[in-house]
This record gives C-alpha cells, structure tokens and sequence, in this order.
C-alpha cells in the first residue's frame, strides 16, 4: 500500500518535471537537445549525490545541515593538498576526500549516538565550525585554477561512454543506494529506526548506531562531491557551496522524503534532485534572474511539505484531536 | 526528532530546576570572568563608550533570542528569523523609495515581521506540519523574496530621524537599543515567568498532550509564539537597518544560528520544556562579551563563528559528558 503510494508520488513528480522541461521547450526548443539535458543532469549530478545521503539521515529522524560545510572543507583540502603534491594520482585524492567527510559525518554521527544531542543542534554548530576550519586552513586565500593540476580539474569532466565522470559517479551512487535501500539489513535498519524507533529497539536494533552510520554515509559523499565540486570549478575558496544544504534538504521534501522519518524513497530523492536541477537551469534559458531561484526553492520545500502532510493523513476516526509533539 | 521520553517534574522544586539555578549562576560567573579576562588583555575594554558600543553586538539578537526561547521551550523552533529581517529590511527600503516617513517605516517593519511570523504559524498550527522543515522552507522563502526586490543592489538614505532607533542613546551611554533590550526581557520575564500565559508555555514543552487534556489550547498559544517570533524580528530588523543605514538582501545572514546559540547557552532545553529569560540575558552577555573582546584581539569574525558553533555544542554536550563520566565511577 505504501509502497504503491510511493510508485505514484514519483511517477507525479516525473510528471511535473517532464511538463517543465516540455513548457521551457515550447518556447526555447534548444533547451531538450541531447547535449543540453547531459549538461542540466551533470550540473544537478552533485544535487543528487547529496540528496541521496541526506535521505538516509533524514529516514533516521535526524537531519544534516552541515553537507555544504563538509563538502567546502573537503575541496578546500584536496585542493590544498594538489597544489603542494601536484603528483598525487586521482584514486588516492578521491579516497582522501571520502575519508575525510565520512570522519566530519562520523563527528556529527557520535555526538548524535553518544551524547544524544538534538541533530539539528550538531549540524548547525558543525555547519559553522567547519567553514571556520576553511578559513583557519586557508588563512582565507583561494586556490585557483593554475594552482591545481591538469589531471586534478580534468577527472569530473572527463567524457566516457557519452557523460562526464561526474554524472557517471551521480548515477553509481544511486545505483549502490538502491541496494543499500533494498538490499541490505543496514538498508532496512534506516527505515526501522525512523518509523518506530521504540519498536527497532525491540528488534535489536541500535538506533543510534544506525543514526550514526546515515551521518557517516552522508558525510562521506559530502566529501566526495566535495573534491567533484572543487575540480569542476577550478577554484576553492571559504564559501563555496554556501547555503547548497538548503537545497538539499529541499530536494529530499520534494522527494517526499518525510522529515518525520521512515519513509522516503531512492527515486524520490534523485527526482526531487532533478526537479530542482530542472528550475535552476531554465530559469537562464526563459530570462528570469538567477535571484529568483532561492525563493523558489524555498517556495517548493513548503508547497512539498504542505502536499506530504496532506497525503500522509490516516484516515481513521477521529475520537479526539491529538495535540502534536515536536516533531 | 527526539527519541526519549522526558521525565515530567512532579514537585515544583525538581532536582532539574536546581541544576538550571546553578546553571545561571555558571553563566554569571563567566561572564564576571571573561570581563574580568578581557580588561587584563586589552587596555581599551574598560571604556563606557567602548562597552556601550560593544553592546550592539548582542541587543538586536537578544531581542528575537526572547521570543525564541518561549518558541523552543514549547518544542518548536524557527529558522527563519534572519530572512523575516531580510525581508522586513527589504518592505522598509521599498516604503523609502515610495517617500514614507520614518512611522511608516516602523509599522511596516513590524507588519511585515508579523506577517512573515503567522505565515509560519498558520502552516505549523493550522496544516500541522513541523517547524524544522517549514521555517527552513521559509528561511529561504523569505530571503529569496529580498532577492528578487532587490538582487545585487542595495536600499540607502533612510531618513536621519529613523536612526535614532540604531543608533541614538537615550541617556549617556545608554543606547535606545539597549534601553529596549532591557524593557523587552521585563517584559519577556514577567511574561514567561509570572503570567498563566507563560505557565501553559512550559506545559506544553513537557507534555503536549497533557496540555490539550488540561485544557490548554496549544494550537493557539503556539502561533502567538510564532506571531511574537515574527514581530520581534521586525523589531530587530528596524534596529538593524537603522544602525547599518542600508538594506541589502544578505542583511543579518546566518543570524539565525547566533539566537538559537544564545537561546540554548541561556539553559533554555532545545527539546522543549525548560529554560528562564534571566539565562537568556546572560547568555545575550556572555556571547556580546567574548565576541567585543576578541574583537579587541583582532580575531576575524569566522573564527569567532568557530567559537559560537563550539558553544552550541559545548553547552549542551559538556553537562552529559559531565554526567557519563560521574555515572561511570
């Protein structure tokens, strides 16, 4: 039953998307050549990789606001570590850089498990924290393009098979999440532990282990996106990526991912990934400033949060009215 | 968001509101020390003037942080604070270039701060959805509006009258801002601590509900927590434009983080349920105290973001660290 609900919610949003990329189209026919779209799914590939993370920790009741700080600082190091050993090859960098945000992840991962402190209260300090690490690492300079080697920038956008490397990570990594997701008992724990963490207990589940490792995944693809991000642009500095956690999570509510947790869906989070990829880049191509684009991500968080709450009422009788507890 | 159930205090005098006494009495003491620290370390700490100005650093946050910790003790929260400033910022400047006096600019700042507060309480209380998403759906909501008014420019020549709520003084070295500041927390103490009002805020933290069964209308005492929130950022935002003397839309970005920081340093529990405005003052000192004497120190401003993202943490994560280690003696 949910899960058919689940099938519906992402064929409409499928939907939806198809209709924007058909209405730019009616006008601007440019905009659905083949070229074009491999350039809006590369452009919104670090979106997707993100949103997938952030599923996990959002399916366990948490939230992560720090991606975006973790990711900035992971580039800023990799970037640091290219211009002072140009040599390294791309395997160990890409190691290094998921290393390093899986240990932020694992950061925010045991202060969530072992000390129980709210997540929304640990990655807001960490959020900040880390783009301080930036600034103390880098003494605020950036790195720019000729400090960084050829083979350093050119891995992202290295065209294999008809995509960029980078679309071809986005897409791995959604690959490995479905069977994440489906698969495994790890998979099956995210959702135990945000839909009735009392009963996942019960089942010997460790909740806050569980909750801990979806901080590490999402953490550890912060970091690799960190690197992607840093080499597709060329350039690092203290603010990159700033305020990208926001729309993260608002790829994840349009998704449908439930911030009440336990329910939320691959597909979901790639299309909610996607929706948005789709809005940022035909806002250029229909000649409507860039600047429109925060409100209308905030817009759709609260259109999709208003939808999900609607969608997801239970049908019984109601005896009495139950007052709501804080989330 | 929170696993565990809460124990419920039974006797007026919990061992839990013992600890919260202690707990300001902390805060008191540090912040005694680090003033005490910071005239030894810099000669131009002890200046009226100096202290005066040093105040600007906490007033126009402490004065949301008020209206905050009544929203958290209920167990909500609102992200969106600095973008309702933003957007208030924005109302204002777009009334001066119509040629409205420094009264309309005021109420619009408040109205606009009003209505940004009950569009957030209208979908938490009406719509039933939670705060966390909402107001981080209308943090970028409202500062994207600003966005799009104003993009890569900028709001100037306020009227001189209307600094005076920035940066005029009332009396000596007493700014009109610090003068609210301290009208605003007897306000918000009587309030949260004297009236019914405030008696079903701390009902409604620890048990919601038991606060419905008891007859409380929690719906309801959420969205005026949720109006006041609003208001209050107008305020804030009438002081802030008044003091900088422009608006840009990134004005007051990331404060959102500094008012919650000072909310849960005051002892106030993000999960609802606990807290004083007296530690709400002194958290609002402590933090305007550390960040004029690193100032002083020549710190630059992120580093001093590193230290509030610290305390944030800290604050909640050094009493439970405190508590493993006497349990695992």
């Amino acid at each position: 039953m949910i899960k058919r609900f689940l099938i519906a919610r992402e064929t409409l949003l499928l939907g939806v998307i198809l209709l924007l990329i058909a209405l730019v189209a009616s006008r601007f026919p440019g905009f659905v050549s083949a070229g074009n779209l491999v350039n809006v799914f590369n452009d919104t590939a670090p979106l997707i990789i993100l949103a997938l993370g952030q599923m996990v920790v959002i399916v366990t009741r948490c939230i992560d606001l720090s991606v975006a700080g973790n990711l900035a600082l992971t580039g800023m190091a990799v970037a640091m570590l290219n211009s002072v050993a140009p040599g390294l090859p791309i395997p160990i960098i890409l190691t290094i850089s998921i290393l390093l945000g899986a240990g932020m992840g694992l950061m925010n991962g045991l202060l969530v498990w072992k000390l129980e402190i709210p997540p929304i209260v640990v990655t807001l300090g960490t959020m900040t924290i880390f783009r301080g690490i930036i600034f103390l690492i880098s003494d605020g300079k950036w790195v720019n393009a000729h400090e960084m080697s050829a083979s350093f920038t050119g891995f992202p956008r290295a065209e294999t098979m008809g995509l960029p490397v980078m679309s071809w990570i986005a897409i791995g990594v959604s690959l490995m999440f479905l069977l994440l997701i489906t698969r495994t008992s790890l998979g099956r724990a995210f959702f135990a532990v945000g839909g009735n963490p009392h009963a996942a207990v019960y089942t010997g589940i460790n909740v806050g282990k569980t909750q801990c490792a979806a901080f590490v995944i999402s953490g550890a693809l912060a970091g690799l996106v960190g690197y992607l991000w840093v080499a597709r642009y060329a350039v690092a500095y203290v603010d990159i990526a700033g305020g990208f956690e926001l729309e993260v999570v608002a790829a994840c509510v349009i998704g449908g991912i439930s911030i009440a947790g336990g329910l939320g869906s691959v597909g979901g989070a790639v299309l909610g990934a996607l929706f948005l990829g789709v809005v940022k880049n035909a806002l250029p191509v229909v000649h409507i400033s860039p600047f429109w684009q925060l409100a209308i991500s905030g817009a759709a968080i609260v259109i999709a949060v208003t939808f999900n709450a609607r969608s997801n009422r239970s049908s019984g009788r109601v005896i009495l009215k139950p007052a709501r507890s804080n989330s | 968001m929170n696993l565990k159930t809460r124990s419920l205090p039974d006797r007026l005098h919990s061992p839990r509101s013992q600890v919260f006494k202690n707990w300001e009495t902390l805060l008191f003491a540090v912040a005694v020390s680090i003033f005490v620290v910071n005239s030894f370390a810099s000669p131009y700490f002890l200046d009226a003037w100096g202290l005066s100005d040093a105040t600007f650093n906490f007033t126009e946050k402490a004065m949301i942080a008020f209206a905050m910790a009544l929203l958290i003790i209920t167990g909500e929260i609102d992200l969106s604070v600095a973008s309702i400033i933003a957007l208030a910022s924005t109302a204002m400047g777009a009334g001066l270039q119509l040629g409205l006096g420094t009264t309309e600019l005021v109420f619009i700042g408040l109205a606009v701060g009003l209505l940004c507060g009950a569009f957030n309480a209208v979908l938490v209380t009406v719509l039933g959805l939670p705060s966390i998403v909402v107001t981080i759906g209308t943090m970028s909501l409202f500062r994207g509006i600003s966005y799009i008014v104003l993009g890569d420019q900028a709001y100037r020549g306020y009227p001189p009258d209307f600094a005076f709520f920035g940066q005029g003084y009332v009396f000596w070295v007493f700014s009109f801002e610090l003068v609210l500041f301290a009208v605003l927390a007897l306000i918000y103490g009587i309030l949260l601590h004297k009236t019914n009002f405030g008696r079903t805020i701390y009902a409604i933290g620890n048990n919601p509900t038991g606060a419905l069964f008891s007859g409380i209308r929690v719906q309801r005492v959420k969205f005026i927590l949720f109006l006041l929130t609003g208001l209050m950022s107008g305020v804030a935002a009438i002081c802030l434009t008044s003091r900088l003397g422009s608006t840009r839309p990134s004005i007051g970005a990331g404060m959102e983080l500094e008012v919650i920081t000072m909310v849960v340093l005051g002892g106030v529990n993000i999960l609802g349920g606990s807290g004083t405005i007296l530690g709400v003052v002194l958290a609002a000192f402590v933090m305007g105290l550390v960040t004029f004497g690193f100032g002083l120190l020549n710190v630059p401003g992120i580093v001093m973001s590193i230290f509030i993202g610290l305390l944030l943490i800290g604050v909640i994560a050094l009493p439970r660290l405190w508590k493993m280690f006497l349990n695992r003696r």
